[in-house]
């Protein structure tokens, strides 16, 4: 397996910042903390930590890309199932059928047809999302009290105006909530985009998992909890400020 | 209450202050033979429905549920589109252009309110002038003129509903469907969810609003007590949509069309007859007053031949303040804070079955009435009430009274 991803990497072209197994020890010491084999080893991590900048930029596209992508496909179904009511359920159940299919094999799956690298991660990422942000946007519309609906079309709203203007800001509490579950499990998935060849810190946890030497895949499952804590605390303060009238006291 | 002249002067004085260009007269909305059929049902929900409202008056109505009042009302802005028939506003078809467009000159109100939770109150007053797109200035006038209108703090302008009480909330629920000053409102139980003290406040509030605007008002509810308090017009529908009884008040209280609206009107009609008539428009006793310093000395002499036994303090504005007791009147000057306070003070504008039910919840025999502002204006009395009761006015048994030629 590490040799397919090794010569993934050298033949991929946005993905030769990345360090190479093969220098993994020999330019960077860590100091005696590598002989000694400790859990982890902060001289080394010191001296490497550079070599993360690039797998973390990578894993940053990925994340956002497929949330992105994931966000407009699941928002446009999300109206259009909330249009014609009986679209809700095939759409469900399409989403559902994407979200189930174990990750790893919807890579492979995928390979034959948008072979090896970010492409083929970013689309996998995408359909996982699609269920979540789908799912949670459905019912976000349906819980709009029927009364201040019926009021805006009774005082004059059109029926474009009355979902725009009414609905999916009502809404938005839950499209949020949504992404933010969507977003921190993707940058989790996302680690794995490396089986496809797609890059992102799962290169460097993958290269670690070679050996004994833990320091590498410690720091590069930090760097990913550290993002999905950050794009969580962002979405958050996003729907805050898009929700003003949720934090009004009472 | 009075089904007074259509409004051509209300423009004039009233306080909306709004912008040019956007005023409008009542006019009046004729039903024409109108049906509606909801999809997989074998009857009409209202069938063939030919009513007229004339400009300027509240016409409600009333009827068991299911006897398709709402449908009724909401086949006007077509919030329910009609089988067939027509409905007129002034004279035009309410079935010509967008329904859109119609529902922004119809001023709607309805029991949930359905303020939009996530604007705030001026935004929510100023939805309908938005759509119509009038400049940013205007709408801010305008929504300052109707906070002021409905008696609501500028302050909560800038608030979201949920931080408004049910009665406030239903305020600007009127306030927003007022913003264009809409020749046509309806109304769909508008006060159904506010509980029953402050219903009667905005149900006084709104008549002394309509006083004022002059407004064509369809306004549904299943209660009779609403409907004689609120309607200067009745219609009684029972199932299928069909009017009953479609007259005024005193008509329908006088001479019921048939045992339906006679039970529907209920056993207590003598008792109803109090919505009809407002605590002001009752001859009211004199209260004896007095001011913090005067003497007792005269008072005390003048309440031996007053209607009321005792005296009542009043301050600087005549706002009651107190009533005196014995031991208030034996000191040398009436002082500034008597043993008994004045309540409970009874509003000018309520009806003498509020009234009534205001004195028999305190227990007390009289209490003073104030106007809008808190001034006096006298004292209602059970013996005022009981003494209408028994005139010629209100007795049952006294149904020459039905003869009285109508208006």
């Amino acid at each position: 397996m590490s040799s397919w991803v090794a010569d993934g990497w050298l033949a991929d072209g946005w993905l030769a910042g990345a360090a190479v197994s093969s220098d993994f020890f020999r330019d960077r010491s860590g100091g005696g903390c590598i002989q000694e084999n400790k859990l982890f080893c902060p001289d080394w991590a010191i001296n490497n930590l550079d070599r993360y900048s690039d797998p973390t930029l990578q894993h940053l596209v990925l994340v956002v890309s497929a949330v992105a992508a994931g966000f407009v496909i699941a928002f446009s179904l999300a109206v259009l199932a909330h249009r014609h009511r009986f679209l809700s359920s095939p759409f469900l159940a399409a989403t559902g059928v994407l979200y189930t299919i174990p990750s790893i094999s919807f890579f492979f799956l995928l390979l034959p047809i948008t072979g090896r690298g970010a492409v083929t991660a970013i689309i996998a990422l995408t359909a996982f999302t699609l269920q979540i942000i789908f799912r949670n946007m459905t019912t976000g519309l349906r819980n709009v009290p029927p009364e201040v609906t019926e009021a805006a079309r009774g005082v004059g709203l059109t029926a474009t105006q009355v979902l725009w203007k009414v609905e999916i800001p009502l809404a938005m509490p839950e499209i949020i909530a949504g992404l933010r579950i969507a977003t921190v499990s993707t940058v989790a998935l996302a680690t794995l985009a490396v089986f496809a060849n797609g890059g992102g810190l799962g290169a460097e946890i993958v290269t670690g998992s070679n050996i004994t030497f833990k320091t590498g895949i410690i720091i590069a499952g930090s760097i990913a909890i550290l993002m999905a804590i950050v794009f969580d605390a962002l979405l958050l303060l996003t729907g805050r400020l898009l929700a003003p009238w949720k934090r009004v006291a009472l | 209450m009075s089904a007074g002249p259509p409004a051509q002067t209300a423009q004039d004085d009233d306080p909306g202050d709004r912008p040019s260009g956007n005023q409008s007269t009542a006019t009046p909305v004729k039903y024409e033979e109108v049906s509606k059929r909801y999809p997989g049902t074998d009857s009409d929900a209202v069938h063939e429905l030919s009513l007229e409202v004339p400009a300027g008056e509240i016409c409600v109505l009333v009827g068991p549920s299911g006897c398709g009042k709402t449908t009724a009302m909401r086949m006007v802005n077509r919030t329910v589109e009609m089988t067939s028939g027509d409905i007129l506003i002034g004279d035009r078809s309410v079935r010509q252009g967008d329904a859109a467009e119609l529902r922004r000159e119809i001023g709607y109100v309805i029991q949930q309110i359905g303020l939009f939770p996530h604007r705030t109150i001026a935004e929510n007053i100023g939805t309908v002038p938005g759509l119509l797109g009038w400049s940013r200035a205007e709408i801010e006038q305008r929504v300052e003129a109707l906070l002021k209108l409905i008696d609501l703090n500028p302050e909560f302008g800038d608030r979201y509903p949920s931080q408004l009480s049910g009665g406030q909330q239903q305020r600007v629920g009127v306030a927003r469907a007022l913003a264009v000053d809409p020749p046509v409102m309806l109304m769909d139980e508008p006060f159904g969810a506010i509980d029953p003290i402050n219903r009667s406040r905005l149900q006084n509030e709104f008549l002394r609003l309509q006083a004022e605007l002059r407004k064509t008002v369809l306004f549904v509810t299943h209660d009779v007590d609403e409907a004689i308090k609120m309607g200067d017009r009745i219609a009684i529908l029972r199932k299928g949509g069909e009017v009953a009884q479609f007259a005024t008040p005193t008509e329908l209280l006088m001479e019921p069309a048939d045992d339906f609206v006679e039970d529907f009107v209920g056993a207590d009609r003598a008792l109803k007859r109090l919505a009809l008539m407002r605590v002001s428009d009752a001859s009211l006793w004199k209260a004896q007053i007095c001011r913090a310093g005067d003497p007792t000395g005269p008072v005390r002499t003048d309440l031996a031949s007053a209607e009321v036994p005792h005296a009542l303090l009043v301050d600087a504005e005549s706002k009651p303040v107190g009533w005196l007791s014995e031991r208030d009147l034996a000191a040398e000057q009436v002082p500034a804070r008597p043993d008994s306070p004045a309540d409970p003070l009874i509003d000018a504008d309520s009806i003498l079955r509020d009234g009534l039910a205001t004195l028999l919840q305190s227990g007390s025999r009289y209490a003073p009435v104030v106007d809008g502002r808190g001034h006096l204006t006298g004292i209602l009395s059970v013996e005022i009430i009981s003494e209408f009761l028994s005139s010629g006015e209100a007795t049952e048994s006294d149904l020459a009274a039905v003869e009285r030629p109508h208006e």
